[in-house]
């Protein structure tokens, strides 16, 4: 069972986002499960999602402790709440940025967890440039998908069309594999 | 057809399969998706014959429901926590008149302190209205309750409340097969009351009984949920030859066979508890679950029978009956009356707080030892329960308690874990 923790604001799509990478998941015939931290949100405060993967029925409903990724939608969330808690050296980091980890004073996370399962990518810039409004849910998807090879970006573009319609679909579809585009670049320097 | 949507979603698709005629509802978290997702498809035209009638608050929800049902339409309507509170006069009234209306129970707290999240408090206030209570393990039997429930219902004419975890089922995103309207056509027939408001063959219903004939109405009530003992099963057996899915019956067992240690439970901790029972099994350990779906009427003899080999019962449950302490373990102890077993109650998940798989670990080896006391509280924090018991002992003016525990806790702590 693979396990994604989301951690972003209020108005961030964080629980939409867990509910599409269920979706993607679904769709190339695994089981999944995503659920919100179930709290009383409100625009900008800390919200969590989860998403589990597996290839049989999941049955667990406690919320995911010991994540295999971690999406953080929101960098300031890194001063305000250990998002990092429980996460493996073995796990993968993508991170809604446009500063180097070494900038966020994540210098010694970045030397523990993987090079190459490690990705920064300004999903926030990328949102506003494809759908108009700070929405990272959607590229962080399309850089998750690159990064872990776990889903591929046709299903992740395939969740976005059954959430979304039109133009904003579109655009979504857009941010998203830019997104996969600039992880994957990013996956195979670290490699090199 | 398998679709990934979220539980409040497929319950609106299964409620609509089974071609409701009214529903009636106020919106109360967490069964919001479900009542948006019903008005939705009734004004787009996708329920035939159905009229979606919006009420002022949950007392005219359940109000409307008895007349409609008592006019002789299929009535479905949803509520939870204080909804449920706030309807309570004409919930017993629709059970008492004998009306299958279908009610889903999004299971959530009921303050004071005001709080949103699940626990089981809601429909066990109303384990003796006389409705019958069933309970959903996952999205899919949930939709699939639904179903069942109209029949169910409309067999014994008396209501019936399908309840599932609110947010840990209705806001998750999982797996369900939706079934096809032949699949519920065939499973389900058009209503066909026992008693009906009919201006053609006028009858009155809500007749004013005296102390002669009163116990024998209630009794009746009674002999009616007894009957549903034989009819659950038999619906569930049903439903599977169209379905092809074992959904619904009275209880679940689940590594019971030589299990000496039993856990019971309700509802979508099932699941974890599943999967904490798993892991204890590969290390040897004799322990096993037995899941209650059908709460009212309760299964007796079926649990009696489950549990015959165990030699110690752990009733986990969501609720508290303050001042005893289980509801569903006190009604364990009666199904196990005069046999030598060691039953403990673990009060678990009360308003929201997560039940991992670290603590069932650590609570079922407690029990497996016979080291838990008879009443346990699981993950709770003693040193914030002293401190505010002994601001009592010292200070008059302790102030409120929950405004107290806050400021003990001091920030809100993260949700995560």
């Amino acid at each position: 069972m693979f396990q994604v923790r989301i951690h972003g604001r209020g108005g961030q799509g964080v629980v939409t986002g867990a509910e599409m990478l269920s979706i993607a998941a679904f769709l190339e015939g695994r089981h999944a499960q995503a659920f919100p931290s179930f709290g009383s949100e409100r625009t900008g405060a800390p919200v969590v999602a989860f998403c589990r993967i597996a290839d049989k029925e999941i049955r667990l409903r406690e919320p995911v402790m010991e994540p295999d990724a971690l999406i953080i939608q929101d960098a300031t969330l890194l001063h305000q709440i250990d998002v990092f808690a429980g996460l493996s050296a073995d796990g993968y980091v993508v991170l809604n940025t446009n500063h180097s980890f070494e900038d966020l004073g994540l210098g010694d996370l970045a030397k523990r967890i993987r090079p190459e399962r490690l990705v920064a990518v300004s999903a926030t810039d990328l949102s506003l440039k494809h759908v108009g409004r700070n929405a990272p849910n959607v590229p962080l998807l399309g850089a998750f998908a690159a990064v872990s090879g776990l889903i591929s970006l046709d299903s992740v573009v395939a969740a976005i069309r059954d959430k979304f319609s039109g133009k904003v679909a579109d655009g979504n579809i857009a941010a998203a594999t830019e997104a996969y585009n600039i992880a994957k670049a990013a996956m195979e320097a670290a490699h090199a | 057809m398998l679709k990934q949507c979220e539980g409040s979603h497929a319950v609106a698709e299964a409620v609509a399969l089974s071609r409701p005629e009214v529903i009636c509802a106020y919106p109360i978290s967490p069964q919001t998706h479900i009542v948006e997702g019903l008005g939705e498809m009734v004004k787009a035209g996708d329920i035939k014959n159905c009229e979606y009638i919006n009420v002022e608050s949950e007392f005219a929800a359940m109000s409307v429901a008895i007349g409609s049902s008592a006019a002789g339409a299929r009535t479905y309507t949803a509520t939870a926590s204080q909804g449920l509170l706030f309807m309570v006069e004409a919930v017993y009234n629709a059970s008492g008149l004998g009306l299958p209306i279908v009610m889903t129970v999004a299971n959530r707290a009921i303050g004071a302190p005001i709080n949103i999240w699940n626990d089981h408090s809601d429909s066990m206030s109303q384990r003796d209205c006389g409705w019958i209570q069933i309970f959903a393990e996952t999205n899919q039997e949930a939709a699939d309750l639904h179903i069942q429930a109209f029949k169910l219902a409309e067999e014994l004419s008396l209501p019936v409340m399908v309840c599932m975890d609110g947010f840990i089922l209705t806001h998750a995103y999982e797996r369900v097969d939706i079934p096809t309207q032949e699949q519920v056509d065939k499973f389900l027939p058009p209503y066909s009351p026992r008693q009906v408001l009919d201006p053609a063959a006028p009858v009155s219903i809500g007749a004013m009984v005296g102390p002669e004939a009163f116990s024998e109405v209630r009794y009746l009530a009674h002999a009616k949920q007894m009957q549903a003992l034989e009819l659950i099963p038999k619906i569930a057996s049903e439903f599977q030859e169209i379905f092809g899915r074992d959904s619904g019956g009275l209880v679940r067992p689940y590594m019971l066979e030589d299990a000496e240690t039993v856990v019971i439970a309700l509802g979508s901790v099932l699941g974890t508890i599943k999967d904490t029972i798993d892991e204890m099994r590969a290390d040897g350990i004799s322990i096993g679950v037995l899941g209650i779906n059908s709460f009212r009427p309760f299964p007796v003899s079926a649990i009696r029978r489950a549990l015959s080999h165990a030699k110690r019962i752990v009733v986990l449950e969501k609720s508290l009956a303050v001042g005893i302490g289980g509801i569903v373990a006190t009604d364990v102890r009666m199904a196990l009356d005069g046999l030598d077993k060691r039953i403990y109650t673990v009060v678990a998940g009360l308003g929201g707080r997560n039940i991992t798989r670290s603590s069932l670990h650590r609570v079922f080896r407690m029990a497996m030892h016979d080291q838990l006391e008879a009443l346990h509280f699981l993950d709770l924090e003693w040193s914030i329960v002293n401190k505010e018991l002994d601001r009592e002992r010292t200070t008059r003016r302790s102030g409120p308690i929950a405004e107290n525990i806050l400021r003990d806790l001091g920030q809100t702590k993260s949700n995560v874990g």
